[in-house]
């Protein structure tokens, strides 16, 4: 169910991976060099939608008769600035627009987040180092026990209740992470002071976005200005709570595979592919539950081509799962519950002590002898 | 001027405060206030300048005249500026410079551009083929030190060749409404006749001012100009004082080169302001030896120098940097160049090794180089 156990990638021999890659690449050139108006009318749209029911939200809270509505507005207004827009904008998906306000270099969006500490840790770290125990800090790692191959320790008896607490305040996490607290706290590699001046521009924003939603568009309401604030309240709830679940959706039912550091060494492009396969899972749905979890419904394409437009991948899927089974890979994917009841199965599992179950492979076994892996924090 | 005009000006005034205030700007964080007005209007802005394409006209087969109707934020012009337009075509958006060609009195509020198109000139094209009155496009403020002093001179000598008729007919156009009362003198060279743009309405002037002496050359023969030919010496016997005369010059690298050596020559260079409207072509000789590989670091990739300029190289390596004029007049292309040296293809000069902020469009490398791109 876990790990390294799996034995996929260490029975691939170099040709195969290298056939993988030429196979990925054909699908990633052509994309690319079919994008164009189809794709700059599609983000404009998105846009253009977000921005009304943003506007459309704001007013109807403070109605007291539409405040439902305008919660879910907002609601459905934050998940598109974040999903469909900010997290594929800041993936350079539309840079060939040329457009600044669609830029990867100048987006930013309405999260506690900076775009800055976002790109760093996402797009570099997690997306090359994906599902790669130590390496990649995705939200999960470090406060959670997402892996057997960490080792248990009775604060994991708090999965399940710290998996709720990060699905309610996830922004805050996302932003509390990328300052890569564990570096202080525990490996000492990082200072006081340097957490302090790296705090200062996530603080910034911070404020920024807890004055818009809870001082000004409260106050604006007048007498009204509880209800705005409870419903702003709701609306960033509401966004924290499915972003979470799409991205654990993502990487932790219990097939997806984790690998150990070793594989980054010398990786190959084929490799780096097998590994974004691997360590994604997909999960189905309409065109309304693609566009509203940014297409990371496609979580393997996207982990594939980061940064083709994310609205391509319901068109490449096909293709992909095909390349897949000609290679004779596995191409995770379920519906939206399944891979959510996998997904908490996975948590709920391992806050409890379990050693590793099943065989382990070669592989994964000299690997534990030669480099014991240190799952600290 | 009607009654309502005054109130609606303040009602204007008041909305522009309101949409520049702090508390908007918090408001609408993190993507500002022109974000959403861009939803309910498309040329709306607060600060960038826009305009609506609001008629289109074809002076000859080979060019398109566009007249824009910009926002509130559109300053205005010198006559012989030049803005930057940008268009979406396929989903890219493309920037190119013109020069309007409208007197900078106009009072229909619009911006009169013209284009030539070429082979190989992409946006010229979509500009005459496919864009439609209604689009909105973007400009930048007029820019560029080419333009009629404030002080009017005197006596004033303009040439241009091809589409380079532009600012100077901005010129042109500017001086007569104003009643300017000094002699003008007008060179303009075209292929043919049928390929002459501003054509009517520079013989229309000439009619109804006669301080404007107006000579027409044409390349091919019989075409009925009142000059033979290319520029030459000789076309100067019509217009003796010559030297006495502010000289406004735009046209193709050969004619621009023939007009600057001979007013060097006469030593009245200082008399002579000129624009480069098409970029002196690429030195291509070079690429046969081109050497090194030219690395963008940002975006982590590798390629051997062609000798292409550094823009045309990031682009063939499949980078969109910024660029505007592929001229070096605008700067919107100007990255940093961490270490190599490049020649500046207009001067031949070549750089020092070391960091600096260059345009990418005129600079060609020379040997190995690095660019933050």
């Amino acid at each position: 169910m876990t790990a390294i156990q799996n034995n996929t990638f260490s029975s691939l021999t170099p040709a195969q991976f290298a056939a993988i890659g030429a196979d990925l690449d054909a699908i990633r050139n052509r994309v690319r060099t079919d994008l164009g108006q189809r794709d700059a009318d599609y983000i404009h749209n998105i846009v253009k939608r977000q921005r009304q029911f943003e506007v459309a939200g704001r007013v109807m809270m403070m109605i007291p008769p539409t405040w439902p509505l305008g919660v879910a507005a907002l609601s459905v207004s934050k998940i598109l600035d974040n999903m469909e827009i900010g997290h594929n904008v800041m993936h350079g998906q539309y840079d060939w627009m040329g457009e600044p306000a669609l830029n990867s270099k100048h987006f930013e969006w309405d999260s506690a987040d900076t775009s800055k500490n976002w790109k760093i840790t996402h797009n570099y770290e997690h997306h090359t180092f994906t599902n790669v125990l130590n390496k990649d800090h995705d939200i999960g790692y470090g406060l959670l026990r997402m892996s057997e191959d960490q080792k248990w320790e009775p604060r994991f008896l708090a999965n399940i209740p710290l998996t709720v607490l990060l699905h309610t305040f996830f922004q805050h996490f996302v932003a509390v992470q990328n300052l890569k607290l564990e570096e202080v706290l525990v490996y000492k590699t990082k200072s006081t002071a340097q957490l302090k001046e790296e705090f200062k521009p996530v603080w910034a924003k911070l404020k920024k976005q807890l004055k818009k939603d809870y001082v000004y568009f409260p106050a604006l309401a007048g007498p009204l200005a509880p209800l705005v604030l409870v419903g702003n309240a709701a609306a960033n709830l509401a966004r924290n709570v499915w972003a979470c679940a799409v991205i654990f959706n993502g990487h932790f039912p219990e097939d997806v595979e984790q690998f150990p550091e070793s594989v980054v060494e010398n990786e190959t492009r084929g490799q780096w592919y097998v590994r974004q396969l691997l360590g994604s899972a997909n999960f189905s749905g309409g065109r309304l539950m693609h566009i509203m979890s940014g297409n990371l419904s496609f979580q393997i394409e996207h982990h594939l081509f980061p940064d083709l437009p994310a609205h391509r991948y319901a068109e490449i899927a096909p293709e992909v799962r095909a390349i897949c089974e000609k290679h004779g890979l596995p191409y995770k994917t379920g519906s939206f519950l399944r891979q959510s009841i996998s997904t908490w199965k996975r948590i709920a599992k391992l806050s409890l002590p379990s050693g590793r179950s099943g065989k382990v492979s070669q592989r994964a076994a000299n690997e534990e002898a030669l480099a014991p892996l240190a799952m600290a924090a | 001027m009607s009654a309502t005009t005054p109130r609606t000006h303040r009602f204007a005034n008041g909305l522009r405060r309101a949409l520049t205030s702090r508390l908007a700007a918090a408001l609408t964080y993190p993507h500002g206030v022109d974000r959403y007005l861009e939803q309910f209007a498309p040329t709306a802005s607060l600060t960038e300048v826009r305009a609506e394409v609001v008629a289109i006209r074809h002076q000859t087969d080979d060019s398109v005249t566009l007249s824009l109707r910009p926002n509130g934020n559109w300053q205005g012009f010198r006559a012989g500026q030049y803005v930057r337009l940008t268009v979406e075509i396929d989903g890219v958006r493309r920037t190119r410079c013109y020069s309007p060609a409208n007197s900078v009195h106009a009072t229909d509020g619009l911006i009169e551009l013209t284009a030539k198109t070429h082979a190989g000139g992409f946006v010229s094209k979509f500009l005459k083929q496919r864009l439609t009155v209604g689009t909105t496009v973007g400009l930048s403020q007029a820019e560029g030190r080419f333009a009629l002093p404030d002080a009017r001179p005197a006596r004033v000598l303009l040439i241009s060749g091809g589409s380079g008729i532009t600012p100077v007919m901005a010129m042109l156009r500017t001086l007569t409404d104003e009643g300017f009362a000094g002699p003008i003198s007008f060179l303009h060279y075209s292929n043919a006749a049928k390929d002459q743009i501003y054509a009517a309405e520079l013989a229309g002037i000439a009619a109804m001012f006669p301080n404007l002496q107006l000579l027409r050359g044409y390349a091919e023969p019989n075409q009925g100009g009142e000059l033979e030919g290319l520029f030459c010496r000789a076309h100067l016997n019509a217009v003796p004082d010559f030297a006495d005369a502010e000289a406004f010059l735009c046209g193709p690298p050969g004619m621009m080169k023939a007009v600057q050596k001979l007013w060097a020559d006469e030593g009245i260079g200082e008399r002579l302001h000129l624009e480069h409207f098409s970029a002196a072509p690429a030195v291509l000789a070079d690429s046969a030896n081109a050497e090194g590989d030219v690395r963008f670091i940002r975006s982590e990739r590798l390629a051997q120098n062609s000798g292409a300029t550094l823009l045309d190289q990031a682009e063939a390596a499949g980078l969109k940097p910024e660029s505007g004029c592929r001229m070096g007049i605008c700067h919107a292309c100007t990255c940093r160049k961490a270490s190599g040296r490049v020649r500046d293809i207009r001067t031949g000069e070549i750089s020092d090794a070391g960091e600096a902020d260059i345009q990418i469009c005129i600079s060609v490398p020379v040997g190995t180089v690095t660019l933050d791109l």
